[in-house]
């Protein structure tokens, strides 16, 4: 079980300077070309800016929640970081060099990030064993000899509490937790630095979540794992996660450590998000008014500001880009809620 | 807070449901007035979204043994099918989980809801498009002559929500059924549905179940709380009552899974609940509970009240041999 305890055995991160980020985004942008709706029979098609400007470093072993409305760009921010989608603008870098080009240039971009779907389920190939699908990656980057095989799914079904004859089954007869854990499984089982997971417990009721937290957790400590994490649930994200990047219409609007953003956000976004969260016996907030608009028609200025509580007569005119805020924070808001010290 | 015959709108006895030799919920009773919010919470599986089916009789191959009165309908579970269509949507109704997949794609929504109001009230047609104009705004739906010509796909899942709460309220009900009406929707969304709900009901003095996962949205949004374990109710009473001076091990199992923001210190509970085949005799919990005795697995614990001298089935009751 030795890997699994410790980063020692990975050889494969020497190479890389302690220093550099594992990821870097250098103002990126991602455009989908889309028919808008009501456009009739017309094949005219527009731009829809699902990432716009879009600036986060990832350092070697941090662990980063990334929160937003449905729609500002969570899913395509990390199909940007796992190569998937190209940005149309900016750079998108990983240890120094660009996703797309690690990526494809070996297998050692795949072998080193991996990612967990929200859609556990549907990721998990039905007529395959649970044994034979975390054999699978095993396999491909011949992480182990032949005969180690079965040794190593044993290892790695026990690590994330599954029991031993779990690998003879199928996912159809596991319950939704399980099926989370075996993709975790699948998911470590390239022994991989960086793991990516999108909504990867929500949905589930509150005791497999904090099974599934605390082993998050563990796995991250004990591995030294590099962790992006997705989700809409702020206390997931404060348990989880040392840094946090708050999404709103494709832009992150606030990064900094969690503990720290969410005790004082800066971004009336954020300042919304925290109040909406439930809190025990605490009177319902008052909601943000107004929806989302819509990403392709956004309001001049800042794109917070048709539902922004702390908007000014400026918010309408300047489009506020992320800027330092003190030592560790970013903020890209006009007039920020909170003093710049921490 | 003592009931009177009068007030009270739900009364749901001893409801055992089987599915094949399977018991989903066993001698579950709760009880409900009117004006009143409840919230049903629970691990996956427990029987939230089964007690609420059902209430509206909509369970296919089920058993069902127990009664379920509402004030002025009589029990629920003895009505013929006829009669259940008639009081669905009038009496009570129901919001899912995917207000996405509860909407016919193939209909605008506004053809939804006009049904409803047509079918249910007997509205002329431009009776039912002023009504459904109206209730469009009530659920915070602007240019709502535009929406109602949308197709569900055309809008947002909190939009998609807030149609499902105008079609659900549309015929005045006096009791709403809400089976995690917002676990698909994120947090500023959620805040804003919970609220419409809670004014829209209040409004018109209609009671409402709220299915829930999240313990401290209950606090927020209910009056009372039922606690269900593998198909039994474990512990229930006034919301404050029952979280703040809890008595059964499972309920103190269910706060301390709850991720509050700031908090460090998250220990998760071992095991599962087991598969029906496997279901202890006496308490459900006692494959998992720290504080099991040995009469627990075979013995079932009856409710018990946890404040005696303040009594009623409706105040504070646990069901545990060894309560905290
Ligand atoms: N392949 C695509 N083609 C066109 N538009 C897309 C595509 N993928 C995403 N979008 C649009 O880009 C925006 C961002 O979508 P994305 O899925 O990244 O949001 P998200 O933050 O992950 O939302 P959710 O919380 O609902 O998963 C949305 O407006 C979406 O409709
Ligand atoms: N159609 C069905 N056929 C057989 N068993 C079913 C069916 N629907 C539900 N069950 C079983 O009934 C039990 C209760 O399910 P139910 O859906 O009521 O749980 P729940 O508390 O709503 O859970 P969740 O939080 O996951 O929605 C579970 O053991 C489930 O497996
Ligand atoms: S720039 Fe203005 S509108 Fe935008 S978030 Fe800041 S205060 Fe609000
Ligand atoms: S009855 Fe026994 S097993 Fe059940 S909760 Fe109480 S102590 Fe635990
Ligand atoms: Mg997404
Ligand atoms: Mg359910």
């Amino acid at each position: 079980m030795s890997f699994l305890m410790s980063s020692a055995s990975a050889p494969r991160t020497e190479k890389v300077p302690a220093t550099a980020p594992v990821f870097e985004l250098i103002e990126v942008e991602k455009v989908f070309q889309v028919r808008p709706p009501n456009s009739g029979l017309s094949r005219k098609t527009v731009g829809l800016r699902a990432l716009d400007g879009v600036r986060l470093r990832v350092d070697t072993g941090t662990s980063i929640a990334l929160v937003g409305e449905s729609g500002s760009g969570k899913s395509t921010l990390l199909r940007v970081l796992l190569g998937l989608d190209a940005p149309t603008g900016g750079r998108a870098l990983y240890h120094g060099a660009p996703i797309r080009e690690a990526r494809a240039k070996g297998r050692d971009f795949a072998r080193d990030v991996a990612m967990v779907y929200q859609d556990a389920r549907g990721s998990l190939d039905p007529r395959m064993t649970v044994e034979a699908l975390i054999a699978e990656p095993l396999r491909h980057f011949n992480i182990v000899q032949k005969d180690q095989i079965k040794a190593r799914v044993a290892e790695l079904l026990d690590r994330v509490g599954l029991p031993t004859d779990a690998g003879r089954r199928y996912a159809a007869g596991l319950s939704g937790g399980q099926v989370r854990r075996v993709a975790i499984a699948r998911a470590l089982a390239s022994e991989p630095s960086v793991l990516v997971a999108d909504e990867a417990v929500s949905g589930l009721d509150v005791s497999t979540q904090a099974q599934l937290l605390t082993l998050l957790r563990g796995l991250q400590r004990d591995m030294n794992l590099t962790l992006v994490f997705i989700t809409h649930d702020l206390g997931v994200a404060s348990y989880l996660c040392d840094e946090i990047a708050i999404m709103y219409l494709g832009r992150i609007v606030e990064t900094g450590p969690t503990d720290v953003v969410l005790n004082a956000p800066a971004h009336p976004y954020s300042a919304a998000l925290r109040a909406a969260a439930p809190r025990f016996f605490e009177p319902m907030p008052e909601p943000l008014s107004g929806e989302i608009p819509s990403p392709l028609d956004l309001p001049p200025g800042c794109r917070f500001s048709t539902r922004c509580p702390a908007a000014q007569p400026d918010c309408g005119e300047r489009d506020p880009q992320l800027g330092r805020f003190g030592a560790h924070r970013a903020v890209a808001c006009l007039h920020p809620l909170t003093n710049p010290q921490a | 807070m003592a009931m009177t015959e009068t007030d009270t709108l739900l009364t749901v006895s001893d409801l055992t449901l089987y599915r094949g030799s399977a018991k989903i919920l066993d001698h579950v009773n709760l009880s409900l007035a009117r004006g009143e919010t409840l919230a049903l919470v629970g691990e996956s599986g427990a029987g939230k979204s089964t007690i609420a089916m059902a209430l509206m009789q909509l369970l296919d191959g089920a058993r069902i043994e127990g009664r379920a009165d509402l004030a002025g309908a009589g029990d629920l579970f003895s009505l013929s099918s006829r009669q259940m269509v008639r009081l669905r949507g009038k009496r009570l109704s129901m919001i899912f989980q995917d207000a996405g997949a509860a909407l016919n794609p193939a209909y605008t929504v506004g053809r939804q809801l006009i049904t409803t109001l047509r079918r249910n009230l007997g509205l002329t047609r431009p009776e039912a498009y002023r009504r459904a104009v109206d209730l469009f705004a009530q659920v915070g739906i602007n240019d709502a002559e535009a929406r109602l010509s949308a197709f569900p796909h055309q809008l947002s899942g909190g939009m998609q929500q807030r149609v499902m709460v105008a079609i659900a309220l549309a015929c005045n009900p006096d009791l709403l059924l809400a089976d995690e009406p917002t676990s698909a929707l994120d947090v500023t969304i959620q805040a804003q549905i919970i609220r419409l709900i809670l004014s829209l009901t209040r409004e018109r003095g209609a009671s409402c179940i709220f299915v829930l996962h999240d313990l401290a949205l209950a606090s927020q949004s209910c009056d009372r709380i039922v606690v269900l374990y593998a198909g039994q109710v474990v512990e229930s009473g006034p919301v404050a009552e029952v979280l703040n001076n809890h008595r059964h091990p499972y309920t103190r199992q269910l706060k301390s899974c709850v991720v509050e923001i700031g908090r460090a210190d998250l220990v998760a509970p071992e095991g599962t609940v087991p598969p029906h085949d496997q279901m202890p005799k006496g308490c459900r919990f006692s494959t998992r509970c720290p504080r099991a005795l040995a009469r627990c697995s075979d013995d079932a614990p009856p409710p018990m009240p946890a404040n005696p001298d303040r009594g009623g089935p409706h105040d504070h009751v646990f069901a545990c041999w060894n309560p905290e």
